[in-house]
């Protein structure tokens, strides 16, 4: 079960994923990143200090959109991961893909820098 | 079968030699007391002879008619009415050839005229006893217990009333009219059963009147006739005995006659409600075709069209539409003698005219809209009446019939389309519910075949070498998992090792797991460095994968000669490696991103080679994430500290040892035997 909220901060909008993300949940995060990016925000920040575990399917939904968000400049930066979930990112070698800050005011400034 | 018709044609016969011997027997009586000598047959012969014939020829009926199951109501007066006319035309020709004898010695001859005369009344019992045998067959349909005992006794008396006839047994007269007042009442009581004409349709109703009316006309012709010829013969001589004197054919005429009088006026006066007895039957038969739509029809239209064409049919409207709602498609409209426009415009002015009635889609009450349609100028229609259709407390469409005249709808019918209604809802909800059932049950086969497929590509037999032993397991929850382990020998001192897990689950699993097996496989006895082998890997799958799905996996290339493990991780699990020389475990952690993940030519620049070389007596355990995973009941992970002490504990036993220990720890730690995800898991010892 997961709950999806976005809400807007100093032109960049912000992702808060609360609870997990499965092969089912997945399609809601799909929906919430697509409708972000659809919107044509330039910064995307996406607070995963609620996310309690992610299957390889909701790591799937990241990967899918790194080229994307590249193309269209989009500065995407997820922060507040927990130790787990960060684990699980490391380990296939999705930190080196996307850009992973600790708190929500670094994933601002990585974010500002980012799309300058 | 071959018995009852044995039997019929046995029967004829006795009736036949019965009615000879008769016909014999009551011309020489009457030879004899006309010449007044002494006879030499007894006088009783003709009585006896007559009731045999009788008895004969009911037996005859009996198993002719009675037997016959395939005879509806109008085949059976047809048998009555067929008998009757042979008879008649057999009587007719009989009269004709009297007719052209004229005044003939011969046809004043008493004896002949007899003869004529016992033709004639052949004839008559025969015909009568047909019909008797078909008025027993329409009194008992439905019979009930207390009829089937009533017809008994009737029969029984009317047996006893032949013997008393034949041996003349003289009871005192009170019996007698008793008997007679007993057998006319029970005739009467059992000729009120009519049950069957209810279930003759309008036309068959027609047919029967016809029928019973010239089957009365040929009665009245035997009577009369026998009655005429008895009467002629009787003035001349006085050993002659008249039918009339026989109680047993004054009964049986009387009974017949009643009952087809009886039949005739019921039939007749039923004329006029019969077609509400066929439009209630065709009710009954209509509903149970929507209910039974289901198990016969493909589709839902079909019971929609069912719906459509009963509902106007029960209720004689003049048109209707049927409109279905559909999230996905819109909807779909069903008419019936209406253009959609018509339909259109008619939904438009109720609009117009705020109705809130079944029409709007949130409404689900029947109603009578007929006083909105009076105010509408150009329509044809002056009677509405819509009735939602329900399925699942959800209203997916409407019912909408019209009529041409006003107040043409009455509670009665709005019942009954009520009820069609619901019952179509029923069907539909059963259609769906069936349909999902099908699909769950294809879903089910689907999963099937792909776990086998997916069973089928694990290697059965792993190569050994004298450095090292390798055995492997994998288990998988009830959903296919992408799992995959594999080993080939490059050459003399080179052996790959690889270790992958799909993303996702079912068939796109399976599938991408040949994938990967088949690149394993080609690339792998190239002999590439493991990294040149990932971003090769890579580069082929890029291709294959849909956007959002990858493999992770770690590749291997032991090498004995130089006693080193090359390897490179591409997002899989890191590997746990012990070190027999310190006795401790640890997990190769270093960078690697998942195949798929980078769909770009620098995908090398995300994964590393590395090597480690290993002594006798190390292991070196590969796994997937469903053992580090694996949770207890507390929602605990097995982990990783877990695994490496398992390792620690057990690296001196053998590969096969240790691979059992982790199994036992790890099932000990879930506490049950269903597992939730993909154990898979290789162990490499060293020696």
């Amino acid at each position: 079960m997961v709950h999806i909220k976005r809400l807007q901060e100093n032109g960049a909008d912000i992702v808060a994923i609360i609870g997990e993300i499965d092969a089912s949940s997945s399609i809601e995060l799909d929906l919430a990143i697509a409708k972000s990016v659809g919107e044509g925000y330039k910064k995307i920040l996406v607070d995963c200090s609620a996310l309690e575990y992610i299957s390889s399917a909701g790591l799937g939904v990241f990967m899918s959109y790194i080229e994307e968000l590249r193309d269209k400049n989009v500065a995407f930066v997820l922060f507040g991961l927990k130790e787990k979930v960060l684990n699980t990112f490391s380990i296939l070698g999705l930190a080196d893909l996307l850009k992973i800050a600790t708190g929500k005011e670094d994933a601002m400034k990585l974010a500002n820098e980012l799309s300058v | 079968m071959f018995k009852t018709k044995a039997l019929i044609r046995l029967t004829f016969l006795a009736a036949l030699v019965a009615w000879v011997i008769l016909a014999f027997a009551d011309i020489t009586v009457l030879y004899s007391d006309m010449r007044s000598l002494p006879s030499d047959l007894p006088h009783w012969l003709p009585r006896f002879t007559l009731d045999l014939y009788i008895i004969a020829l009911f037996y005859y009926y009996k198993f002719k008619v009675e037997r016959d199951d395939n005879l509806n109501f109008t085949d059976l007066l047809w048998k009555v009415f067929a008998t009757g006319l042979i008879a008649t035309v057999v009587s007719l020709s009989v009269r004709l050839v009297l007719y052209l004898l004229g005044s003939t010695k011969l046809a004043t001859n008493i004896l002949f005229m007899d003869f004529v005369y016992q033709i004639n009344l052949a004839l008559f019992i025969n015909f009568l006893l047909a019909a008797y045998t078909a008025w027993k067959r329409l009194i008992l349909y439905q019979k009930t217990k207390w009829l089937v005992r009533a017809w008994v006794v009737f029969e029984a008396l009317l047996l006893g009333i032949l013997i008393y006839d034949s041996i003349h047994f003289s009871i005192s007269p009170s019996v007698t009219t008793a008997v007679i007042a007993l057998i006319s009442l029970l005739g009467l009581v059992l000729s009120a059963n009519m049950r069957w004409v209810a279930y003759l349709n309008f036309k068959q109703k027609w047919t029967s009147l016809l029928l019973l009316l010239l089957t009365i006309f040929y009665l009245v012709y035997f009577f009369y006739t026998v009655l005429i010829s008895s009467d002629s013969i009787r003035e001349q001589t006085t050993a002659f005995v008249p039918f009339q004197d026989h109680v047993f054919n004054i009964a049986l005429i009387a009974f017949v006659l009643t009952y087809i009088t009886f039949s005739f006026l019921v039939i007749l006066f039923n004329l006029p409600t019969s077609s509400v007895f066929e439009q209630k039957l065709e009710e009954v038969v209509n509903f149970q075709r929507i209910s039974q739509s289901i198990q016969t029809e493909q589709n839902e239209e079909s019971v929609y069209n069912i719906l459509l064409e009963s509902s106007v049919n029960s209720v004689f409207a003049d048109a209707a539409w049927l409109e279905m709602r559909s999230s996905l498609q819109g909807g779909k409209l069903f008419t019936y003698k209406i253009s959609e426009t018509e339909t259109v415009a008619i939904k438009e002015h109720l609009e117009k005219n705020n109705v809130k009635g079944a029409l709007v889609q949130s409404s689900d009450k029947t109603k009578n809209l007929s006083k909105y349609l009076g105010s509408m100028k150009n329509s044809r229609f002056r009677s509405l009446l819509s009735f939602p259709i329900i399925v699942k407390d959800e209203n997916i469409g409407t019912l909408a019939l019209l009529k041409e005249v006003p107040d043409g709808f009455n509670k009665e019918m709005t019942r009954i389309v009520s009820t069609f209604a619901n019952q179509a809802g029923i069907s539909i909800e059963n259609f769906r519910l069936m349909e999902e059932a099908f699909q769950n049950a294809r879903y089910k086969e689907e999963l099937k075949i792909a776990k086998t497929v997916q069973r089928s590509l694990l290697p059965t037999k792993l190569e050994q070498d004298n450095d090292f032993e390798i055995v492997a397991f994998s288990e998988s929850a009830d959903e296919v998992g992408g799992d995959y382990y594999d080993t080939l020998r490059i050459n003399d001192h080179e052996v790959a090792l690889i270790i992958a897990d799909v993303s996702g689950k079912g068939t796109t699993a399976a599938f991408h797991m040949s994938q990967m097996k088949g690149i394993f496989h080609s690339l792998a006895q190239q002999a590439p460095n493991p990294r040149d082998f990932m971003s090769k890997a890579n580069r082929a799958l890029v291709y294959c994968l849909e956007r959002g799905s990858f493999i992770s996996a770690t590749y291997f290339v032991i090498d004995t000669q130089t006693k080193t493990i090359h390897y490179s991780r591409a997002g899989h699990c890191p590997v746990l490696l012990y070190r027999a020389s310190t006795g401790v475990a640890e997990f190769l952690k270093d960078k690697g991103t998942a195949l798929g993940m980078v769909r770009s030519h620098d995908y090398p620049n995300y994964v590393e080679n590395n090597s480690v070389s290993y002594c006798p007596g190390d292991v070196m355990l590969l796994y997937t994430d469903g053992i580090t995973e694996s949770k207890n009941r507390k929602g605990e992970e097995f982990g990783g500290e877990r695994l490496m002490k398992v390792i620690q504990e057990n690296a001196e036993k053998s590969s096969r040892e240790i691979e059992e220990s982790v199994i036992k720890s790890l099932y000990e730690f879930s506490g049950s035997d269903d597992i939730d995800d993909d154990y898979t898991a290789m162990t490499v010892k060293f020696r």
